[in-house]
């Protein structure tokens, strides 16, 4: 099964990344080969095998709730590409209707 | 310096431009100094940003260095020794930290153009733990983007050189922190593992690198890639070194929900002992063969050899799965990045681009990452989308799940003949930069011997197991251990080392061609 450049587009759309028409002819051929040799892993997962997700066994870490300091605002908008009224400022979100 | 730390005359030689006294000297060594007056943090700290402002410029293992904070960090240890205070075991001693782990005020940017300048509002617990034992942070390393990588080739900021051969790669993804030890630029510096991101780095430069216990050191703080894989773990130039390290940084961590509580295995006992009677060491027979260099399978036999002179038997383990490990990864590995990279959305911190008023959030997103991330992110995160797809989940991650249980497996069946396995650290020495860069496959090859520890969670480090004949450069051998037995690895690594230092007479680093001091003397 082989990889399309479209694919790779669909793809990058749903993990919200530009790419530029270069970047897409380069990386469908590159993936249609890792999969290719990644798909050996099908092979050998048989039904009786149960997956796992995680190597340790551990379950469930609580810890006392306790109320702490939090960090403060400033120190959390410091980084922030833009701030006002010490909020995060983010570009509209409601494109479409705005349109 | 006439009252210098006690070290092996021969490995001063590999240092031409600074202190070589001071450079060359193992963490113990300049803690012993430290403590008889003869030596300070600040005289060592600055014998360290003297040879980073000397050669760094050949070798690219740091990204951010800050001067002032280590020297201030130095004095203050320095007074509070002169006061009379108990301080850590590793007091004084610099420190080189990958650029994935987060250091208030330090700006840390995973070698990515997304957190190009980012400066972290809170400090990872590893690095706290360390600066808490009074060492000083020399500064941030280099690494692959994100620690996506087995060569720091795609590092946002440019390649790291391996110091044995400016052409070469140091390896990766933490090939700053192993470049640095290599050097002579700092003693000892923290990595991150997820797929042999210590180990491959410490094999390639002869030097000492340990992947904990998975859960054995915290990851609070430490930009995440692969979260069931990510893991701390120490580089030194010596065991005993890397040990102490070690002991600093592990243990329980309540911030983080993986770490393990229990205590940490006695790695520094460990690594005092050369003795291997008694130990039962399984060579890996899938790791071997076709695809290793005849160099690396050369070294690696001596070294096997060597290691039963030490007291060790030596069996041969057959663990079936290994060769699925690699695929498996390549599946696992990009979907828990796709999944930890969603968080660059460009709204927090971090790169944002086309913010005009014109544009959406979701268009500034799409834009912001698109330009932010670089190609083996952009693969990987890509990679990861498809593998979670429905209609794909069971062929692909599914199924990857499977063979982490049949490693699992492999690891289980080994223990019930053998106390550790070895194998080669990585099937070939240090390629040259540039030569896989648009051959992902290649490079995969790459951590076909690490990423088996990783998908078990068990313990694994690399150490220097002597020069290949062919191309004169270091070959690593790998040590693995189960859950919690993080002591046996040193315990190995230490037999081996002194083994080594016995057949070459000094240390493998003294065989390293001495790097000349840069034209650009007098910056600082």
């Amino acid at each position: 099964m082989a990889l399309t450049p479209d694919d790779v587009v669909r793809l990058a759309g749903l993990a919200r990344i530009e790419l530029t028409a270069e970047e897409t002819s380069t990386l469908a051929p590159q993936l249609d080969l890792i999969l290719d040799a990644v798909a050996s892993v099908s092979q050998v997962a048989t039904a009786d095998v149960p997956p796992t997700s995680h190597a340790l066994p551990l379950v469930n870490a609580f810890r006392a709730d306790e109320v702490k300091p939090s960090m403060p605002a400033a120190e959390a908008l410091a980084m922030a590409p833009r701030a006002e009224q010490n909020r995060f400022r983010v570009p509209r979100i409601l494109d479409e209707e705005a349109r | 310096m006439a009252d210098s730390p006690t070290t092996d005359g021969a490995i001063t030689g590999a240092v031409t431009t600074g202190d070589a006294e001071i450079l060359t000297a193992g963490a113990t060594e300049l803690v012993a100094a430290m403590e008889a007056g003869r030596l300070s943090s600040v005289e060592i700290t600055r014998a360290c940003l003297d040879r980073i402002e000397a050669v760094d410029d050949q070798v690219h293992a740091f990204l951010t260095v800050d001067a002032e904070r280590a020297l201030d960090q130095a004095a203050g240890i320095d007074s509070r020794r002169a006061a009379g205070e108990s301080l850590g075991p590793l007091a004084g001693v610099p420190l080189a930290v990958k650029d994935l782990f987060c250091y208030r005020g330090m700006v840390t940017t995973a070698a990515s153009r997304i957190l190009e300048g980012w400066v972290p509002p809170y400090t990872s617990t590893v690095v706290q733990r360390c600066v808490d034992a009074g060492m000083v942070i020399l500064g941030k390393t280099n690494l692959d983007e994100f620690a996506m990588g087995s060569s720091t080739e795609t590092s946002a900021f440019g390649p790291t050189h391996n110091p044995w051969a400016l052409d070469r790669i140091p390896g990766g993804s933490g090939g700053g922190s192993a470049a640095a030890l290599a050097a002579f630029e700092a003693p000892l510096a923290l990595g991150t593992d997820t797929g042999g991101s210590i180990r491959m780095p410490a094999s390639v430069t002869g030097t000492v690198g340990v992947k904990p216990t998975y859960g054995g050191s915290s990851r609070y703080g430490v930009i995440a890639m692969a979260s069931s894989l990510d893991q701390p773990g120490p580089c030194g130039r010596t065991v005993l070194d890397t040990a102490l390290l070690h002991r600093v940084i592990a243990g329980h961590d309540p911030m983080d929900q993986t770490s393990i509580p229990q205590d940490v295995p006695p790695v520094w006992q460990a690594a005092r002992s050369a003795d291997l009677s008694g130990v039962r060491l399984g060579v890996v027979t899938e790791l071997s063969g076709e695809g290793y260099a005849p160099g690396v399978t050369d070294r690696f036999a001596r070294a096997v050899a060597a290691l039963k002179d030490a007291g060790a038997e030596i069996v041969e383990i057959s663990c079936p799965h290994f060769k699925y490990a690699l695929g498996a990864y390549y599946l696992i590995q990009p979907a828990e990045v796709s999944s930890n990279l969603a968080r660059y959305d460009a709204m927090r911190y971090g790169l944002r681009l086309g913010d005009d008023g014109e544009h959406s959030a979701e268009q500034v997103m799409i834009a912001s990452r698109g330009a932010g991330f670089g190609a083996e992110a952009k693969r990987r995160i890509i990679l990861g989308t498809y593998a979670l797809s429905s209609g794909y989940y069971d062929a692909y991650y599914g199924s990857a799940q499977k063979v982490r249980t049949l490693i699992v497996r492999d690891f289980e069946n080994a223990w019930a003949s053998c106390d550790a396995l070895i194998s080669p650290t990585t099937p070939t020495t240090a390629f040259r930069i540039g030569e896989r860069l648009d051959d992902p496959l290649a490079m995969y090859q790459a951590d076909l011997c690490t990423i088996p520890a990783n998908m078990a969670g068990i313990c694994a480090g690399s150490f220097p197991a002597g020069l290949a004949a062919d191309d004169g450069l270091p070959v690593g051998l790998q040590v693995m251990a189960p859950v919690l037995a993080d002591d046996r690895i040193y315990r190995v690594g230490a037999a081996l080392e002194a083994q080594m230092e016995h057949e070459w007479g000094s240390p493998l680093l003294s065989r390293i061609p001495p790097l000349t001091a840069s034209s650009k003397e007098g910056l600082r």
